[in-house]
């Protein structure tokens, strides 16, 4: 019976503590996660939103196709024009 | 008598409900937790998924426009040398963007080597005072002589002086017009003659003349 009555004791001032302690550090840990994660989802959805200017360097690369096509129609016609140095 | 009635087996039982409580409570909000962190991944990933898409294309598009602008560096530096040579081609460049002569031509290696000519040496005289004329000459940004001739903001004035007009040297202040009015400063007695009849000369002299 005594026995009893300190597996109790123990049930309730040790094991008890112990537990909650556990737990409350396994809870606290998943709850800091969350507003990391909440900023990440954020940021990288500012990132992708970014990245929508993207499609324009197809227009840029069609441009700079124009413009080395017309410094070469000129560059040959200096070519033409000018005579070698040599 | 209710002391009486509580045993070890009792408080075991108690103990043990009491973790269990404990157990649930935690595990609950734990998973809770778990649940909104995942919700957050799930847009984190969408997000990514997102941003690898849209940067998908955007090497190969960069190196076409590279591999499109080194063409014409090429073109451009090999019709210069072709045409000025090599020594007055990289005086050249000097001229135009004071530095570029040391870093040369890419496709030409011994340009690195070469003297840059300077840029008088390679214009006549006038053609650089007439550069030095522009503000915005790009062969007049390293002019050893200084700065630019032509003062923007102030220029109109070298272009007045060139009128032989006496305005432009007048006194700053010219004398004010008169104030005129019931509240003038200065008041005239007002004539009598105006408004009133024209006098008539007498006959004799109408037709005397």
């Amino acid at each position: 019976m005594t026995l009893w009555w300190i597996g109790d004791a123990v049930l309730l001032v040790v094991v008890l503590p112990v537990v909650v302690y556990l737990l409350y550090g396994v809870l606290s840990a998943a709850r800091s996660i969350v507003p990391s994660v909440r900023s990440i989802a954020a940021t990288a959805a500012a990132g992708s939103k970014d990245l929508d200017a993207t499609a324009l360097l197809l227009t840029t690369q069609s441009q700079v196709e124009q413009t080395v096509a017309g410094v070469a129609n000129y560059g040959g016609s200096l070519d033409v024009i000018i005579d070698d140095a040599e | 008598m209710v002391v009486l009635a509580i045993g070890p087996g009792t408080v075991t039982v108690v103990a043990l409900l009491l973790i269990v409580l404990a157990l649930v409570y935690y595990l609950v909000s734990t998973i809770l937790a778990l649940s909104t962190i995942t919700r957050g991944l799930d847009e984190v990933i969408a997000s990514v998924t997102e941003i690898v898409e849209k940067s998908a294309p955007v090497n190969d598009v960069v190196d076409a426009i590279n591999g499109q602008l080194d063409a014409g560096v090429d073109l451009l530096e090999g019709l210069l040398v072709k045409k000025a040579g090599l020594v007055d081609a990289v005086g050249l460049v000097g001229g135009l963007y004071p530095g570029a002569a040391a870093a040369g031509f890419r496709n030409v290696p011994e340009s690195t080597t070469i003297e840059a000519p300077r840029i008088s040496e390679v214009y006549t005289k006038g053609t650089l005072t007439l550069a030095r004329l522009g503000r915005e000459a790009p062969i007049a940004a390293a002019n050893p002589a200084g700065p630019v001739l032509r003062n923007v903001e102030g220029g109109s004035l070298a272009a007045r002086l060139l009128y032989p007009s006496v305005r432009h040297t007048a006194p700053a202040e010219l004398p004010r017009s008169p104030v005129i009015g019931t509240d003038a400063p200065v008041q005239y007695e007002q004539r009598d003659d105006i408004g009133a009849p024209r006098k008539r000369l007498p006959a004799s002299h109408v037709g005397g003349g």
